[in-house]
């Protein structure tokens, strides 16, 4: 991020980076000066974190026992697929 | 060079000389995390169980080909997974969006087009309705199938870069793009329903 002119097109694209905390101290620094004067980009920052908890949320409720026995019928119809 | 336990190359060895009784063990040990694998990327019973049988039928196909460069886990977690990923491409019920009208548009000063600071922040009892989760999913399926894919494997299925890399056969650097690109389309389309 060299150049101020372009820090809202800058922000969003390393936006990703910043929230995993990869982002280099110097452009972290001008990232936090940029969400300080820009509500836009600190708008657009909430609705992509909105985003990644809406996206794990759906996962989470799709949790299942890894340990839980297939169905039984289930187990058969596969076994019975080898058979010519 | 082979990745196998003692344990998993005897019961390749077993698989591939025709042994029924090693073909049972294999479905019944590893059968609950396949599922498990496949339920999380499509969140519905019926389609995680094709998805497992179709993936056990692909894998018993292909196990005189395999000569365990991975685990066996790993081999079948990934033929599952993209098992599930091809039932969730026949189950896409809505025209895919164009990827260029999802991303934010830029003027050449490198401002933002048309923002509207007007997302609230969504409350944990919101984030976590029913009704919402379906329609995640259902918005995701809306994304070009590159992107959707990504985006159900980091952030719904739970997989790391590294894995889901491996699972589309694709590079990490690939999947760190795609999901960035994913969120953001993602974020535009849900821009109607939660922007005030």
């Amino acid at each position: 991020m060299n150049d101020s002119k372009d820090t809202c097109r800058e922000v969003i694209e390393f936006l990703a980076s910043y929230l995993d905390e990869t982002l280099e101290e110097q452009a972290r620094s001008k990232f936090d000066a940029h969400l300080d004067v820009c509500p836009y980009c600190r708008d657009y920052m909430t609705s992509y974190e909105d985003t990644i908890r809406l996206a794990r949320s759906t996962g989470s409720d799709a949790i299942c026992d890894e340990l839980a026995p297939l169905p039984e019928q289930l187990v058969q119809a596969i076994l019975k697929s080898r058979e010519p | 060079m082979t990745s196998l336990s003692i344990e998993e190359s005897e019961l390749l060895s077993a698989l591939k000389r025709g042994d029924s009784d090693a073909y049972e063990r294999l479905v019944r040990e590893y059968g609950g995390r396949l599922y498990a694998a496949a339920y999380r990327v499509l969140g519905r019973e019926t389609d995680a169980q094709d998805a497992v049988q179709d993936a056990f039928v692909s894998a018993f196909r292909a196990l005189d080909t395999f000569e365990g460069q991975s685990m066996l886990s790993t081999w079948l977690y990934r033929i599952t997974v993209n098992a599930a990923l091809q039932i969730l491409r026949k189950r896409r019920n809505r025209p895919e969006r164009s990827m260029d009208d999802l991303l934010p548009g830029f003027y050449e000063d490198g401002h933002r087009k048309n923002p509207k600071p007007t997302w609230s922040p969504l409350s944990d009892e919101r984030v976590q309705q029913e009704e919402t989760r379906e329609l995640i999913r259902e918005k995701i399926s809306e994304l070009p199938e590159d992107f959707s894919n990504v985006i159900t494997l980091r952030d719904i299925s739970g997989l790391d870069t590294e894995q889901t890399a491996q699972v589309l056969d694709i590079e990490p650097g690939a999947v760190r793009t795609r999901l960035h690109r994913a969120r953001q389309a993602l974020r535009t389309l849900l821009e109607e329903e939660y922007a005030t």
